[in-house]
């Protein structure tokens, strides 16, 4: 019987010639990602509930503080001091203040084939190269941690054919808001979502992380996609090489297949409090906003930020707006200060602030107050995710973020 | 017997316990937090033994494994719903929170009822009801059996 992507990955790490939906599995796993969000958790089981404290392979994990970056108080600072502490003294591969931790996973780390864990839900976005990326708790990862293996069941996986482009103004921010508002919050829970297709091609990788990261906002276990000519050249760019370039079978099993013609997707935003409550944006066109941001793991990489800056160049941020740029890396900040786009943001009246997940995940930058309203590129518009637990966020693309926020209010680029 | 609290669909990781207080040091000090954005309440009211019981989906979102921690720790007997999320109902097994599929319980019962959960039968029953609910796989039974994923690491 034919194998999913997906399928193939288990079945390499479980040292299985087959494999199917429902079977749990040992598996060795390449790679351990954890960030601050609960590192510190980690560490305090680490130390006090086991009883012969140990790392599998040190070479394996790679721990990122990027959440409350830099720390915002005295509580965060002292989770922060002992994740540091922690892999200075385990020689654990570790950064800070460089980035959201999946765009540095993407540019340093994921490799095609590879099965890894992250200690976060997004980790999904490993898929745009072909590896299968899961989010884990940390008591899974502290397992993870001291065995390098853990138990997986295979899921079955849904199937997105793509064809067609893009039209010009929408993007892939657009499409995989479509696609989640049309299966649900949980219309792949405990699946995987595979892309492919002649559309996929005319996805950059920008796009590709875009669309695998939000996949487990439909409930996705993973995300994958069909390593092409795209991807290897972004590997050998970064001189890596895949793992194992895995292709579905022709006879593999999906449990659903779903037909995407990309010239038919539309500005999109997911309306508040759910990423499958979506409408397009012109429906929305008129709702006073208060924040605007422009970063995170789904939508603050270069490209995205070319697009708001396109937008902005000779025009400016409504005054009653707070618009926040936040480039996902310091890799992308670099770049985009060298390519002039900071100059621009700035000039407009944006606050560009350092490269971490900041009002994305509502604790740190830029929170918002009781009744206020964010138009967001981030990754949830959950009740209170941005701040007050009474506010409101709205997702969308960086082209409908920055329209909004120089006309203060929810608009398309094409309104401008 | 504990008392059940109702929650509604789509109850997102961020409801059980917000953003901002993942940092704290310590569970202790996050749980005072548990559902602050859906019910102020929640803490001080909720009992050891006491069960919380959602709709479809319950745990959607991030993989803070704060979120069951927090409601183990204030002593929630186990979360009956009609379906969870994976990341969710995975943690809540790994640290030995019951995570109990049941299709029929919610639409029948009210915030504030009294509940007993037979994890060995797999049923719930109310003062009048009896619910049969899903049972575990045996190797997530087994985790929880044995007191959640650590402790197979300290065998």
């Amino acid at each position: 019987m034919g194998m999913t992507i997906a399928e193939k990955i288990i079945a390499a790490a479980a040292g299985e010639e087959q494999v199917k939906p429902g079977d749990i599995h040992t598996v060795e796993l390449d790679r351990l990602m954890s960030n601050d969000g609960t590192t510190h958790l980690t560490i305090d089981m680490y130390h006090q509930k086991l009883k012969h404290p140990h790392i599998a392979d040190k070479d394996k994990l790679v721990w990122i503080i990027d959440h409350n970056v830099p720390a915002d108080s005295p509580k965060t600072a002292a989770s922060h001091k002992k994740m540091r502490d922690f892999a200075k003294e385990h020689k654990i591969t570790f950064y800070e203040g460089k980035g959201v931790c999946h765009q540095i996973m993407m540019e340093n780390h994921v490799r095609p084939g590879e099965l890894i864990f992250g200690a976060d839900s997004h980790t999904c976005a490993y898929g745009a190269l072909g590896a299968f990326g899961t989010g884990v708790g940390c008591t899974d990862y502290l397992y993870a941690m001291v065995t390098g293996k853990s138990w997986l069941l295979v899921p079955e996986t849904l199937k997105f054919n793509l064809t067609n482009a893009l039209p010009k103004g929408v993007y892939a921010r657009d499409l995989i808001l479509t696609i989640i508002g049309q299966i649900g919050a949980n219309g792949a829970n405990y699946k995987a979502m595979e892309f492919g297709g002649e559309g996929l091609k005319t996805l950059t990788m920008s796009d590709r992380i875009a669309i695998c990261n939000l996949c487990v906002e439909a409930g996705a276990k993973t995300a994958l996609m069909e390593v092409d000519e795209v991807a290897l050249s972004y590997l050998k760019e970064r001189g890596r090489e895949p793992k194992h370039t895995f292709v579905s079978d022709a006879d593999a099993v999906y449990s659903k297949e779903y037909q995407i013609d990309l010239s038919t997707i539309r500005p999109i935003v997911a309306k508040p409090h759910f990423v499958d409550h979506i409408a397009e944006a012109k429906e929305c066109a008129g709702v006073k906003i208060d924040e605007a941001f422009l970063g995170s793991c789904n939508n603050g990489r270069l490209e995205d930020l070319r697009v708001g800056a396109e937008l902005l160049r000779g025009r400016t941020v409504h005054p009653l707006v707070r618009f926040l740029v936040v480039p996902a890396s310091q890799e992308v900040y670099q770049k985009a200060l060298e390519e002039g786009l900071l100059d621009i943001f700035m000039k407009a009246g944006a606050i560009v602030m350092n490269a971490n997940c900041s009002v994305c995940w509502g604790s740190c930058q830029g929170v918002i107050g009781e009744g206020e309203t964010l138009i967001s590129t981030g990754t949830r518009n959950f009740k209170g995710r941005a701040g007050h637990a009474d506010s409101s966020v709205y997702l969308a693309s960086a082209a409908t973020v920055t329209a909004s926020a120089i006309k203060g209010e929810i608009a398309t680029a094409d309104m401008l | 017997m504990g008392k059940l609290f109702k929650f509604h669909t789509d109850v997102d990781t961020d409801q059980i316990i917000a953003s901002q207080y993942l940092l704290f040091p310590t569970i202790d000090e996050m749980k005072v937090h548990t559902f602050e954005s859906l019910d102020r309440e929640f803490a001080s009211k909720v009992q050891p033994g006491d069960y919380v019981v959602a709709a479809e989906n319950f745990g959607c979102g991030s993989s803070r494994e704060q979120a069951p921690s927090v409601l183990k720790a204030l002593g929630v007997r186990a979360v009956i719903a009609k379906s969870f999320a994976r990341i969710f109902y995975r943690n809540a097994i790994n640290i030995g929170l019951p995570v109990i599929v049941c299709k029929e319980l919610y639409d029948h019962v009210s915030d504030g009822e009294e509940l007993e959960l037979s994890l060995e039968e797999g049923i719930a029953r109310t003062k009048n009801q009896e619910f049969v609910c899903t049972k575990l796989p045996p190797y997530m039974q087994g985790i929880l059996d044995q007191g959640g994923l650590i402790a197979s690491l300290n065998q």
